[in-house]
């Protein structure tokens, strides 16, 4: 093996230039690959960290997994009537608080009740229909980065005065409203309400900060016309991985529709696993394309030598250590090329955190960007093979050399 | 009696193509021990051609070739390999030494193949074998720094690394000065006289032919005649 690294070494070494270049295309390959893993693999985490920070993990809602059934239905087999006004359904969950105390004894992490409502915002003379969301400041903070997010006021300030909202900072700067300004609320049912705004928050998110207002239970409650009506359950899991298995069994226990955010933002999450095949194929073009170089210095290698090839052969060399001479000298490329190309990964993805974006739809003005091990020795194994793919051609081709055709030819 | 070192049986080569050229045709040859052998014959007659024959870089279309009496046609390419390495050493017309190694590096590289020796042994065998030849000053020089004569020196050197019984080469002195000529046949000759070596030696040169123990003279591909040296050791 000695022998086999020494000659091959000795190659390399005396087509500096060339054996450079061939280095410089792995590297850059590696180095481009490691940096678009981090951005892409950094980017899709960091979405799902805001979409799971943002969002409760599992979202328990009134609507029933089978729609309610008609009397009609209920007293006849087979009947059909025509112009019947369907039984109203009461809104909510039925016995939310029993509900919420039969699912803390299992599920894996904490629960709050809300009322989700919509209305229209009145204020300086301006309307807005913004989403009403009824809390309970007790519990919020175990679902949702609500707390952390508050800019003016804090969830407390809510018992502050009967009837008390939080806006959304950017809803608040558009409507001109400021803490104490006074609202006025229309809802759905009809039920107008003065407001106070007790607290602003800022989410990152623009949709929320320009549409949401949090208000306690008991007011969303009196805008829906509905004492005592819970229409959402919030569960926020230890594990947000498992939001999915935990979700499908809270339907099966309470009947009611229950979604986990992976299914709540499923056309999301298919976006990004499409997103992560075009980035492989990419990554992967680029090391094939870095791998031209490498088989071209091996070519290059294999035809300038020939002679030698013909004369180790002569002496007794067996194929497979000519073959093995120019593999290596196929994996030294690419080996160094891909140690150097973790070094120029690494302040690539270093120079691109570093740069500053400006995007209307959320704060984050820095790409996200991840420092993945795996990222290093994905694009190494794949630059190795792809020099030992380079590298083999060329190597098996040397080794076939008929050493008599050489040396006919040399003399 | 001893058995031959190489033995050729009805061996012939053809090349194929829409002319098959025949290059060998239906030898038979034993070589034996100790034996100076020239093998001469006009351009293109298939000198060389039996050279590498008997040295196994080529195979036989039909026939046979035996070293130490062992039939080589059914032998891998492995084997074959195995058997120049530790049997055969071959000295070529022009030097074929690796231009980026030294000298003592060429001349280690077949017990570096064969394995047997620690590295320490295989360095201080090959400065023993350059010192042999007059080249221990030049030990650590790359083939470019030395003289025509000086790198044939090196090959025959390298072709003895293995202290193989037979040296098989193909005009060794061709490219050679008469100074250096004179130099090499001088060494291979010690080889035989000395060092009880076989060596087989294709030539042009019908005066160092005449100095061998035997000369095989091939005119299209077959041995037209063959010469036994006289007492004083002159082929006739």
């Amino acid at each position: 093996m000695k022998l086999i690294a020494t000659i091959a070494w000795t190659h390399v070494r005396y087509r500096a230039r060339q054996t450079l270049v061939a280095i410089a295309g792995v590297m850059t390959g590696v180095g481009f690959s490691i940096m678009m893993a981090a951005m892409m693999e950094g980017s899709q985490d960091d979405f799902i960290r805001t979409l799971v920070d943002a969002l409760p993990h599992i979202s328990v809602t009134d609507e029933l997994r089978e729609p309610n059934r008609q009397p009609a239905d209920i007293s006849y087999a087979a009947a059909e009537f025509h112009g019947l006004t369907p039984e109203v359904r009461r809104p909510g969950i039925k016995n939310p608080m029993a509900t919420i105390a039969s699912l803390q004894t299992w599920v894996p992490g904490t629960l709050t009740p809300s009322v989700q409502s919509k209305a229209v915002l009145r204020f300086a003379g301006r309307n807005i229909t913004i989403s009403i969301i009824g809390i309970d400041p007790r519990t919020e903070a175990d679902v949702s980065n609500l707390p952390n997010h508050m800019r003016q006021g804090s969830l407390h300030s809510l018992y502050r005065s009967s009837n008390a909202i939080l806006l959304g900072d950017r809803l608040a700067a558009k409507i001109g409203a400021r803490v104490n300004s006074h609202i006025t609320l229309t809802s759905a049912e009809g039920v107008n309400m003065s407001a106070t705004v007790v607290g602003t928050f800022h989410s990152g998110f623009r949709m929320t900060d320009e549409t949401t207002g949090y208000v306690l239970l008991k007011t969303a409650q009196v805008l829906e016309k509905q004492t005592g009506v819970v229409n959402e359950i919030r569960v926020r899991t230890r594990d947000p991985m498992g939001a999915r298995l935990i979700s499908e069994r809270i339907g099966e226990q309470t009947g009611y529709r229950s979604i986990s955010w992976q299914e709540a933002q499923e056309d999301l999450l298919s976006a990004i696993t499409l997103r992560n095949v075009l980035m492989y194929t990419i990554v992967g073009a680029i090391l094939l394309v870095a791998s031209f170089g490498t088989y071209n210095i091996i070519s290059t290698i294999t035809h300038e030598k020939t002679r030698d090839i013909a004369i180790l052969k002569s002496l007794g060399f067996r194929d497979q250590t000519i073959r093995a001479i120019f593999i290596l000298e196929a994996l030294l490329v690419g080996f160094v090329g891909a140690a150097l190309g973790w070094i120029f990964g690494y302040l690539l993805t270093r120079g691109l955190a570093s740069l500053e974006f400006k995007t209307p739809f959320s704060d984050y003005n820095h790409l996200p960007v991840i420092y993945s091990v795996k990222h290093y020795l994905l694009a190494t194994a794949v630059a190795l093979l792809s020099s030992l793919v380079a590298g083999y051609f060329p190597a098996r081709a040397a080794a076939r050399l008929h050493p008599v055709d050489i040396i006919r030819g040399a003399t | 009696m001893s058995a031959p070192l190489i033995e050729a049986r009805r061996v012939t080569k053809t090349l194929a193509g829409v002319v098959p050229v025949t290059l060998v045709r239906d030898i038979d040859l034993a070589i034996m021990p100790r034996e100076f052998i020239a093998i001469t014959g006009p351009s293109g007659s298939g000198k060389s051609s039996l050279l590498y024959l008997l040295g196994l870089l080529d195979l036989p279309t039909s026939g046979d070739v035996l070293i130490d009496g062992r039939s080589t046609t059914a032998m891998t390419e492995d084997e074959r390999a195995e058997v120049r390495l530790a049997r055969l050493g071959f000295v070529f017309q022009f030097h074929f030494l690796l231009p980026e190694f030294s000298i003592t590096e060429n001349v280690a590289l077949p017990m570096r193949a064969q394995g047997r020796l620690s590295p320490r042994a295989i360095t201080a065998r090959a400065e023993e074998l350059l010192g042999s030849l007059g080249l221990g000053d030049h030990r650590r020089k790359t083939p470019d720094q030395l003289s025509g004569g000086q790198r044939q020196r090196v090959a025959v050197a390298r072709a003895l690394a293995n202290d193989p019984p037979v040296i098989l080469a193909d005009e060794p002195t061709g490219s050679l000065d008469s100074v250096s000529t004179a130099q090499v046949f001088g060494i291979l000759r010690d080889l035989v006289a000395l060092d009880g070596k076989t060596v087989v030696a294709v030539t042009h040169d019908l005066n160092l032919a005449a100095q061998m123990h035997r000369r095989i003279h091939v005119v299209d591909g077959q041995v037209q005649k063959e010469a036994v040296a006289a007492a004083d050791g002159v082929a006739s």
